[in-house]
């Protein structure tokens, strides 16, 4: 996988739940462009007006915590996020970035080094983000072979849908 | 190599001698859940190719979050759910009528000991009071499931937390609970499986014991475990003629960590806004007023719950200044609530009674707060929004601070004194 | 004069009064649900500061109750601080249906006239009150002054005579009314009804008479009280009270007559409330949702005969049903009448006492598509949710037999009572 590169959108609160990436209100929702309306809206009413395409957000302590919606992972996605960075994340909603192909590094104080637009670079391969606005460079967790593999394909709808078709 | 039993658990599903933790095994799934508020489960089946489904008979739809539904995209979701269920031969709906997930799953006898369970919902944790490993994942894993009867699992790590002491007066399983969030925060068991062992455990009913099983997804834990006992086996086989396996952990098999709780001097826990974690002694926030009282969902809507708060509650009446609203975990708790004269009581104290389901907890309906509004909660998170407006607050308790807060309108609960 | 000029002209302390007068006449009961915290403003925008009789002022929460939004839950709020204020009735998201809650309080008695931002509260005339919908200004102004100006409404007599069948209720004697006479025969007029049929019919059933005047187009509605509302009343109303009567040489504006002796069960057909067909004349569709409750289907003998009907039975796979019981009262005796667990074991889902989806706004919304059999009162288009929804309106004994088949179903067969015959 080539690297990942965009500009910094940066949310540093520990323990931002699935209640504020996406509230509860809206669960029922399931059009992705109706998803993403409400991106964040828990944490700042609008979050939506900060992202562009491309950009990447770059997180606390435990981002993502609580519940399962996938709609989490979704709307963070369709938003336009290219990637996420952040000290540690929430179990489920790891396993649902995997599954949808939303990139994800673990990068224990990454957010302490960065202001709102820096220009940063991922290397999910080898576990490394850069920022080229102040020339540092942290060192994140390794990622699996396995679940690289699953990023690598954008998720892992498209492998199901290969494997099925495949038969 | 010495074994965890949710270690034999999963290797038995996945057809190998052993597993270890971190390595990552395809295991067979016994019970596969999807919520209503979930129509992505589907959209996701559909994404992926779709088809018949793997296996209709362990597939379950819970009408839980939306019951009855709120808004007509809510009404939408269950329609499509229930005509894909029709097509499938999905026989196994639990309808608005029924419940929460998890008390409707044990309670119709569906969850035993070495099973594994997977639901689209993070409180799944739950289900490890009986012995099983069960999990929440997000809607794409569901459906993998239902078009596999598999799912991918890193084998996850064992914590073992002893709970030893004898409770106070007016102490509950939610209070052990928020005293562990505030003594080890929310992360400590992430990928992990937190393990409840010793006297205090052995002793807690049932209904307790799913408490601190429910609670364990908020310290990050993927799944949990209580080996089952007597009172366990009885329940189970009350329910259920389905034949099962209790596996026994290897007595050489050593934990990841492990944490020693002595509650002899453990008081009614509250985790202030906005973090799980922000538990706090009762006599610290004592006084805070508070404007809705909420007992019920899958943490705290279960008989034990309401027979707490119904003892505390009876012959009393709610302060002026407060609303109680109560939300029975299922169908069954309900009736018994009822037989019991609970519901009197609480409807004399002055409560508005929902319909068993999720209710106000994820902030969906049947009881949200308003901006500047304080809640006190059997449930089981309190981040901004939850239940309602982000500038309300929600203030996480026992069912009985919640009984106590409800009469006098103000976060307390004198019994342990 | 009617006995309705009487209560008007005594409220205006004139004389007499005639239909088409307009006078300015004391509100006993001034009373706003929580759809309208635009009534908050309102007191602003006309300069209110106090009201003028507090105890003569009632905020009822029924409609979102317990709150299904942030917004919901935002008006009730400052709906609340304002009540707490101003030391005026409050009827919690703990205590039912407006008009239910205010009558079982004891704050509606004969010759009373009340005002209300629920079109409904025509079912006062069961009490042999002058209840009355209004609109926000009225209403705050109400509250201000303690009077408001009316016009003295014509009155329409409707005469329904013989005896109910078994099976067939107040629900289906209205629906007949309303295929006969249609939604706009009573337009700024009241109706009384009389008859042999009214005086035998519980007061339960009198109140769906008169709460469904409004579906009539009707400004309020009449029954002459009898010793059914003096029982009623009995220990909720402890001053006196003088009951208005009508001289017997009143000209009323139209009258019509209904013989009952042979009604069936009656359905209102989506999407007009007057669009009714004899119950066993409808196409059979399958129903997707029932709906026992609210303040026309929700009271205790509504329950008892849906709970007789239920009782050891199963509600069909394919069907929802929703009970909801008209007030805190009423859900408690059907609950210690077994009611509840008869109706829970069937399938019901109960919910708290409330209008529920009854106007679409929680609990039981529908999706398009859907059909839906109900014991409320209208069957407007996206009423219950979708406008691509379908709504029959009918008895809640046909509602309970329909829940039972999965499509409509005459419940004549269903009553024990019956079967024992």
């Amino acid at each position: 996988m080539s690297d990942i590169k965009g500009k910094a959108i940066v949310l540093n609160m520990n323990n931002v739940s699935t209640d504020q990436i996406f509230p509860g209100q809206y669960v029922n929702l399931t059009d992705p462009n109706e998803i993403a309306e409400h991106v964040l809206e828990g944490a700042d009413k609008s979050f939506k007006n900060r992202i562009k395409t491309g950009d990447i957000l770059v997180a606390g302590n435990n981002f993502g915590c609580g519940s399962s919606r996938e709609q989490a992972v979704i709307t963070l996605k369709e938003a336009g996020f290219a990637a996420v960075i952040a000290n540690s994340v929430g179990r489920i909603w790891y396993r649902n970035a995997i599954n949808l192909g939303l990139p994800v590094l673990i990068c224990e104080g990454f957010v302490n080094q960065v202001e709102e637009g820096d220009e940063i670079e991922v290397n999910l391969k080898e576990g490394i983000a850069k920022n080229s606005s102040k020339g540092t460079i942290a060192k994140g967790n390794a990622i699996s072979d396995f679940v690289l593999n699953i990023f690598a394909n954008g998720g892992i709808k498209p492998m199901m849908k290969s494997k099925i078709l495949s038969k | 190599m010495p074994m965890h039993a949710i270690h034999k658990i999963l290797a038995e599903k996945s057809g190998k001698q052993e597993v270890k933790a971190g390595e990552i095994v395809n295991a067979k799934v016994d019970i596969a859940g999807i919520n209503d508020i979930y129509l992505t489960v589907l959209i996701s089946y559909d994404d992926m190719g779709g088809g018949k489904v793997w296996d209709p008979e362990k597939i379950v739809f819970f009408f839980d979050h939306n019951a009855p539904s709120p808004t007509i995209k809510g009404a939408s979701n269950q329609k499509v759910m229930s005509e894909f269920a029709r097509e499938q031969g999905i026989k196994k709906i639990f309808k608005i009528n029924e419940g929460i997930c998890h008390s409707v799953l044990s309670e119709s006898g569906l969850v035993k000991p070495g099973d594994i369970i997977i639901i689209t919902d993070s409180h799944t944790t739950t289900l490890g009071a009986f012995g099983a490993f069960a999990t929440g994942v997000g809607s794409t894993d569901l459906a993998v499931i239902m078009m596999t009867g598999e799912l991918w699992f890193r084998v996850p790590e064992v914590i073992n937390v002893k709970l030893e002491g004898t409770l106070k007066d007016g102490v509950m399983a939610k209070d052990i609970a928020l005293h562990m969030l505030g003594e080890l925060g929310t992360e400590f068991a992430t990928y992990k499986v937190i393990e409840y062992s010793d006297s205090v455990v052995e002793k807690l009913s049932i209904d307790e014991r799913m408490v601190l099983c429910n609670m364990s997804v908020e310290m990050g834990a993927k799944s949990t475990y209580i080996r089952p006992n007597s009172k366990t086996i009885e329940y189970v086989k009350s329910r259920s003629h389905a034949p099962f396996i209790v596996h026994e952990t290897d007595p050489d098999f050593i934990y990841d960590k492990e944490y020693i709780f002595n509650l002899d001097n453990l008081l009614p826990q509250v985790s202030i806004p906005d973090s799980v974690d922000n538990a706090r002694n009762i006599e610290e926030v004592e006084g805070i007023s508070i404007d809705q009282v909420f007992i019920g969902s899958c943490t705290g809507g279960k008989l034990t719950d309401l027979e707490a708060a119904a003892n505390i509650l009876k012959g009393k009446k709610i302060a002026e200044s407060v609303r109680l609203v109560v939300t029975p975990s299922s169908k069954e708790v309900l009736t018994k609530a009822i037989e019991r004269g609970y519901y009197q009581t609480f409807l004399d104290a002055g409560a508005a009674i929902t319909t068993p389901g999720c209710g106000a907890c994820f902030g969906g309906h049947s009881g949200l707060i308003a901006a500047g509004e304080k809640c006190a909660t059997t449930s089981n998170r309190n981040f901004p929004g939850r239940m309602g407006s982000i500038e309300a607050g929600v203030y996480l308790v026992s069912p009985i601070t919640a009984a106590y807060t409800a009469i006098t309108g103000k976060l307390n609960n004198p019994q342990y004194k | 004069m009617h006995a309705i000029e009487k209560i008007f002209a005594q409220k205006a302390n004139v004389e007499r009064v005639k239909a088409g007068d307009r006078v300015w006449a004391d509100v006993d009961l001034t009373v706003n649900v929580d759809l309208y915290r635009t009534v908050l403003a309102e007191f602003e925008n006309l300069g209110g500061t106090k009201i003028k009789y507090p105890e003569r002022v009632a905020f009822t929460f029924s409609i979102n109750a317990p709150a299904p939004t942030i917004q919901s839950a935002s008006n009730e709020k400052d709906m609340r601080e304002f009540a707490y204020k101003h030391g005026i009735h409050l009827f919690d998201i703990n205590t039912g249906v407006v008009q239910q809650v205010l009558m079982e309080a004891g704050l509606v008695w004969p010759g009373t006239i009340s005002i209300a931002t629920d079109s409904h509260a025509t079912i006062l005339g069961a009490l042999g009150a002058v209840g009355m919908g209004v609109g926000a200004v009225d209403l705050a102004a109400s509250m201000i002054k303690g009077n408001i100006w009316f016009r003295v409404p014509e009155i329409i007599k409707i005469n329904i005579d013989g005896e109910l069948q078994p099976g067939v209720m107040a629900k289906d004697v209205i629906l007949k009314v309303l295929g006969e006479l249609k939604q706009d025969v009573a337009i700024y007029k009241a109706i009384e009804y009389t008859g042999s049929a009214v005086r035998n019919m519980s007061l339960s059933s009198r109140m769906v008479l008169c709460n469904m005047a409004v579906e009539l187009g009707a400004k309020t509605s009449y029954i002459q009280p009898d010793e059914k509302v003096i029982d009623f009343l009995g220990s909720r109303v402890t001053r006196t009270y003088e009951i208005p009567t009508t001289d017997p040489d009143f000209k009323y504006a139209e009258e019509y007559s209904l013989d009952v002796n042979q009604l069936v069960p009656q359905v209102a057909c989506p999407h007009n409330v007057d669009n009714v067909c004899d119950l066993d004349d409808v196409p059979k569709k399958p129903v997707n949702q029932c709906l026992i409750g609210t303040c026309t289907g929700g009271r205790l003998e509504d329950l008892a005969i849906a709970a007789e009907i239920l009782k050891g039975r199963k509600i069909n796979a394919k069907t929802r049903l929703i009970v909801i019981p008209a007030s805190k009262e009423i859900y408690l005796k059907a609950m210690e009448l077994g009611y509840l667990r008869d109706l829970i074991e069937a399938g019901a889902t109960v919910t708290n006492p409330g209008c529920g989806p009854c106007l679409g706004a929680h609990m039981g919304v529908l999706a398009p598509g859907e059909v839906c059999v109900t014991a409320s009162n209208r069957n407007f288009s996206g009423r219950m949710g979708s406008p691509q929804a379908e709504l029959y309106l009918a008895s809640p004994a046909t509602v309970a037999a329909t829940a039972i088949e999965g499509i409509l179903t005459n419940p004549r067969g269903y009553l024990k009572s019956q079967q024992r015959s």
